[in-house]
């Protein structure tokens, strides 16, 4: 255990390691949901702190990965106009459309800017009146208030030339779309925390009762992950079924109703395409119609665009949990976070990415060539 | 990006167009927050802040952790983004060096 010293109550995780191993009789799949806990699980080990039972699988939880190659390649047609300052944040710069990235955009002259917060566009748009500003707005729900007081801002205020490429993802449509799938091997989660911090944790209910599947909404911090997955094991040696929330020092199971309200008034849900995944019904977030002068896909016409994917990627399976990074032969290789080939490559918080940083390429080097 | 990151209080203010605004710390560094989503924070509270927005009040050991895990994890640097100021936008476009904010 060698990780065990780095954590900040050594006692307690030790304790809940233990927990976990009486409580263990049988093996389970697990999936984190969200690219934080990911990033947590894979730089404090935890994985390899639990008994050989339980697999930890990643889930699909990172906005940056699953953003659709269709729809960067549409940021990148409107970043590329003269009369756009497009706006993004900067985690986005560096993911690869079918031909560049917005950072080498800028370097061609495209007026591409970072912003911290989506409400910044808004005064760039008061200072700049004779261009379009576009933000592209990504994210999962934690994200949709944001973006959804500058589009309600902008309207209000009557910022004409402010408009975002929305990209939206939610969390419960991909959950039951995992577990819809034939190749399904997951059966329980630990649910996002910082997402139920806006959205509440209601809505996982139902799909926990009509998959069978335990859900323990969790935090970030090892002992938060530990605990849930404990919590997760409990449920699944006892045949239950229900969603804990491992994490109410920060989540109620309401959420932030004035967030859901705005996000409600000016998005409503629509189907959505996730980068390595596909299609998936009810999972996104477009702008209402009396929002549409703010809707960069109504105001941007773009022509269809024919995206291309490296076949050797298996980002897909990854966001699914039914592979791990080091089953993919690029990776590591062809595919590094410098020279991204996929999905779950291209942010921090995707898992092959975590996978890299921490380097578990190098271990998988080491295997193969002591297999040899 | 998907983590919300604690920071405190240190003002509250409705901007000219009607928007509880107000300034955060976050381990040294300023920034806007805006709170229209947490009508119940007031001055020294710890908040939850995702992209500009406070999602939730956080107790001040939570905050210290959270900020701590987050700061080992290396996922804060989105806070190194500047804020935009309306009278000086333009050099916005070349975010790129760290620009003193007041």
């Amino acid at each position: 255990m060698k990780y065990l010293d780095e954590y900040r109550d050594e006692a307690l995780a030790t304790k809940i390691v233990h927990e976990i191993q009486r409580a263990t009789t049988k093996p389970w799949v697990l999936m984190e949901v969200c690219g934080g806990q990911t990033h947590s699980i894979v730089k404090y080990g935890i994985d390899r702190l639990l008994p050989n039972e339980i697999e930890l699988v990643h889930g699909p939880g990172c906005p940056v990965c699953v953003t659709s190659l269709e729809m960067i390649d549409k940021a990148h047609a409107i970043a590329q106009r003269p009369d756009v300052i497009f706006c993004s944040f900067g985690d986005m710069l560096r993911v690869p459309g079918s031909q560049d990235d917005l950072l080498i955009l800028k370097s061609r002259g495209a007026d591409v800017r970072v912003v911290y917060s989506p409400i910044d566009c808004l005064k760039i748009a008061r200072t700049n009146p004779n261009k379009k500003i576009v933000f592209f707005a990504i994210g999962f729900e934690t994200t949709a208030p944001a973006n959804a007081m500058s589009v309600w801002q902008a309207q209000k205020q009557a910022i004409k030339n402010f408009s975002i490429l929305v990209s939206h993802v939610l969390v419960p449509p991909s959950i039951a779309s995992i577990l819809q799938s034939p190749l399904n091997r997951v059966q329980g989660f630990l649910g996002p925390g910082h997402v139920c911090t806006v959205m509440g944790y209601r809505e996982y209910e139902p799909i926990a009762e009509r998959f069978r599947v335990p859900i323990v909404i969790t935090g970030f911090e090892p002992i938060d992950i530990l605990e849930g997955v404990l919590m997760a094991v409990r449920q699944l040696e006892a045949g239950t079924y229900q969603v804990e929330n491992q994490y109410p020092r920060v989540v109620q199971r309401a959420g932030n109703r004035i967030a859901q309200d705005l996000v409600n008034q000016v998005f409503e849900v629509c189907d959505r395409k996730w980068r390595g995944v596909g299609s998936i019904p009810k999972s996104g977030y477009k702008l209402r119609y009396e929002f549409r002068e703010h809707d960069a896909e109504r105001i941007f016409e773009t022509k269809e665009i024919d995206t291309q994917e490296p076949e050797i990627c298996i980002s897909g399976l990854v966001l699914k949990g039914v592979k791990k990074p080091h089953d993919c032969p690029a990776f590591g290789k062809q595919c590094t976070p410098e020279h991204p080939l996929g999905a779950t490559m291209v942010s921090a918080e995707g898992a092959c990415a975590a996978y890299y940083a921490y380097g578990r390429h190098l271990e998988k080097e080491q295997a193969d060539a002591a297999a040899v | 990006m998907c983590l919300a990151i604690p920071g405190k209080l240190i003002e509250i203010a409705t901007d000219a167009n009607g928007v509880r605004m107000g300034r955060a710390n976050f381990g040294g560094i300023v920034k806007q927050v805006c709170l229209e989503y947490t009508p119940e924070v007031q001055m020294g509270d710890y908040v939850l802040v995702h992209v500009g927005f406070a999602l939730s009040k956080v107790n001040e050991e939570e905050a210290a952790r959270t900020y701590q895990l987050l700061e080992e994890m290396k996922q804060l640097g989105e806070l190194e983004t500047p804020d935009v100021n309306e009278s000086d936008s333009a050099f916005f476009n070349d975010p790129s060096p760290p620009i003193a904010m007041k």
